[in-house]
């Protein structure tokens, strides 16, 4: 197929998306960039956010990534992400619950170690994010 | 001797051995095709991040980060000790704890005091029992399905642990799973991270190309972010390899163990035919004997 780059989104536990795809969005720490075929080979790490894509279709995807890399080439995308679930696979019920407790959490910690500190707001993102995507009102 | 009641319970005792090891055997089979594919569904992401981190550590050069760096003058060792929870899987624990016991025997040896993360009960308990310090435990997680936060966070405490100078040198003792009936105790150093090797890129990529990757923010700096994870990714590796291995030596020391209590159950039974027959010959010889006295 002309014009589309293959998109891969891998984790430890699975591959959660192979496709080809005529677009992709991703959140880089630097910024969000977008990736057409024959992108300039590319290396950078990922913020917690979504990675969009147009399927050769034209229907628009949307995937939560937990922070990672991802790597691009002229014709594909490799997203390694630590965690990664497609918009339809979010577990809504979870992701309202993390976000309770690390609001809990991040309340009752104010001197606290900085460690602990990044970790609950780094849970706290991820469940906002999650919740973000899950409720976009589009077909995916 | 044994009478032929004594016998005839041995058997039922056996059958009842046999009926929970053939169980066991089964159980253990088909966790080990969970653990294999969770193997398997690593695979894509290790390969990707390996070739990845390969580029990476060529491209920042001998920009030294100080998880790459060798420690001059080892003062303290820390040792990754996977194990599994559980027994009855023949020298599968052993195996492992014998490979632990001589990397100590040897830092020992230097007098270079060694401190230890237990995954898994056996380990853990091997650990205790020489009096050696812990650092870290975790049990209930081997032999189940390993999820990658936890190795994450093991590793986490690891790289602290390290960049804490609490230890110099990071070691883990892990079972490589070869094939279902071959598992090897290995030890691998985990920290400083070994020199890293570049892997060749999967067929079709573009060879060519990779050197002038851009990066973003810069390849120090990805590479920096990598590295802890890198630990994670090994450690996450180890605890699948052993898990899955667990399984595999548990199935065959099952299927000995039911293959024992079958050639058992053969030879009592044997034996009990036996007495049997000389019982019933005993018996007949005794009613003859007396019809024979009778008739005088």
């Amino acid at each position: 197929m002309a014009g589309t780059i293959k998109l891969e989104i891998v984790t430890p536990e699975r591959v959660v998306v192979s496709e080809q795809a005529q677009i992709v969005m991703a959140p880089g720490t630097l910024g969000e960039f977008g990736v057409l075929i024959g992108h300039t080979p590319f290396l950078t790490s990922l913020q917690i956010g979504a990675v969009r894509y147009v399927d050769p279709q034209g229907g628009e995807h949307f995937t939560f990534v937990g922070g990672g890399f991802a790597e691009v080439l002229p014709d594909r995308v490799t997203i390694l992400a630590e965690s990664a679930e497609r918009r339809r696979d979010i577990d809504v019920e979870r992701a309202r619950a993390s976000l309770e407790r690390a609001q809990k959490r991040l309340a009752e910690m104010r001197s606290r170690e900085a460690v602990d500190f990044a970790r609950a707001q780094a849970a706290l993102q991820r469940a906002l994010t999650r919740l973000k995507i899950a409720e976009k009102n589009r077909p995916q | 001797m044994a009478t032929l009641k004594d016998v005839k319970n041995k058997i039922k005792a056996v059958r009842k051995t046999r009926q929970i090891t053939k169980a066991m055997n089964m159980v253990a089979a088909s966790k080990l095709r969970g653990a294999q594919e969770r193997m398997e569904s690593f695979r894509p992401y290790a390969r990707k991040f390996a070739e990845v981190l390969g580029h990476l550590a060529a491209r920042a050069g001998e920009e030294a980060h100080p998880l790459l760096t060798p420690r001059e003058g080892i003062r303290a060792a820390h040792l990754v000790l996977c194990t599994s929870d559980r027994g009855l899987c023949g020298g599968f624990n052993t195996n492992l704890i014998e490979k632990a016991e001589s990397f100590l025997k040897e830092k020992k040896a230097a007098g270079i005091p060694c401190s230890f993360t237990a995954f898994g009960r056996k380990g853990r308990n091997w650990c205790r029992k020489i009096g050696a310090e812990i650092a870290g435990e975790y049990l209930g997680i081997m032999g189940t399905m390993v999820k990658f936060g936890e190795a994450q966070e093991a590793a986490r405490l690891l790289v602290q642990g390290y960049l804490e100078e609490r230890y110099d040198e990071v070691w883990i003792v892990y079972a490589e799973f070869l094939t279902v009936a071959r598992q090897v105790p290995v030890l691998r150093p985990l920290l400083p991270v070994p020199p890293i090797e570049q892997v060749a890129p999967e067929p079709g990529g573009y060879e060519g190309w990779l050197p002038e990757h851009l990066c973003e923010p810069s390849a120090a700096a990805l590479l920096g972010e990598m590295l802890p994870r890198n630990v994670s990714v090994q450690l996450y590796r180890a605890l699948l390899e052993t898990s899955a291995s667990e399984h595999a030596a548990r199935m065959l020391a099952m299927d000995n163990a039911t293959k024992a209590c079958n050639d058992m159950i053969h030879n009592l039974t044997l034996a009990y035919n036996k007495a049997r027959q000389a019982a019933i010959t005993a018996e007949l010889m005794d009613i003859v004997g007396g019809a024979e006295a009778l008739k005088g």
